[in-house]
């Protein structure tokens, strides 16, 4: 599983990868999520639903994440702007 | 009679500078904001090469998490299509969503009724990153579409609760947007594997 951030100027960077099924990486992917949420950041999943369509879930603490998600996306929390 | 002139001249230049307050003073207070405003690291910070390399970026994520005519109408139209899923009947009788968002860069987001492409509102929302990397809080381009994207299909609830919303036509010209819808729908007859596919989602 790979944590992935959006960045303004960079795009996506890498934040932590690691085995779910390695309680060692899933630990550290536990830390590296928790720091994302507390920094403000919303947690997206891409998933593909039953019928094939591809569309996302947001998630919001680690234990909602599928454990055969291969990435996890965090991105800015939304905020009325204009 | 020299102290006469100075005085004459001190009295003209007094009397210049009261005319000229009124023009000069937005001038002084625009040239004084635009320095407060644009620090010079910011401005030093800009690199267009690496917005390019971020947008690039951007790009391949994006075309990694959507459905590939979803890309495809983003690669053609610059922007795309979430079909509204925020009512029980969702699909009328005939399999199509009663209403549909266009999600573009950095625009507001525009709802409409495909069936007769009236325009509903524009909601606006942003995804700033408060660390400021390189001195901006903006995503790349396809980041904010793709930020959009997943919130919409997350949660069209909690996205369109965090929005401003707004009338259609305060951000996008009515004109411009029905001209994507109406290319969009071309675009779409001329896909037709796409139609199924948004209207398999519809119902």
């Amino acid at each position: 599983m790979r944590l992935l951030r959006m960045k303004p100027g960079h795009g996506e960077v890498l934040i932590a990868e690691g085995d779910v099924e390695i309680a060692e990486q899933e630990r550290e992917l536990i830390e590296a999520f928790r720091a994302q949420l507390d920094q403000g950041m919303w947690a997206a999943v891409p998933v593909t639903s039953s019928d094939g369509r591809r569309q996302a879930e947001l998630v919001r603490d680690f234990s909602e994440v599928p454990r055969d998600a291969e990435r996890v996306i965090f991105f800015p929390r939304a905020a009325g702007g204009c | 009679m020299f102290a006469a002139l100075g005085v004459c001249g001190l009295v003209a230049a007094v009397l210049a500078a009261e005319v000229a307050a009124p023009r000069l003073k937005p001038l002084l207070e625009r040239w004084r904001l635009r320095l407060a405003v644009v620090p010079q690291e910011d401005v030093a910070a800009y690199d267009p090469g690496r917005e390019r390399r971020a947008e690039q970026r951007a790009r391949s994520l994006l075309r990694s998490c959507v459905n590939e005519d979803d890309w495809a109408m983003y690669r053609d139209l610059g922007f795309l299509r979430v079909w509204g899923n925020g009512s029980a009947g969702a699909a009328d009788g005939h399999g199509v969503a009663p209403y549909a968002y266009l999600i573009y860069p950095h625009k507001p987001i525009v709802a409409y009724v495909p069936q007769s492409s009236r325009l509903l509102s524009e909601y606006c929302v942003d995804f700033p990153d408060r660390e400021r990397p390189y001195g901006s809080a903006r995503l790349p381009p396809s980041d904010d579409v793709l930020a959009k994207w997943m919130a919409l299909t997350a949660d069209e609830r909690r996205l369109i609760g965090s929005a401003n919303l707004h009338l259609a036509g305060r951000q996008h010209n009515p004109d411009a947007v029905r001209a994507d819808i109406a290319a969009l729908a071309r675009w779409d007859r001329a896909r037709p594997q796409s139609v199924e596919a948004a209207r398999s989602t519809a119902s």
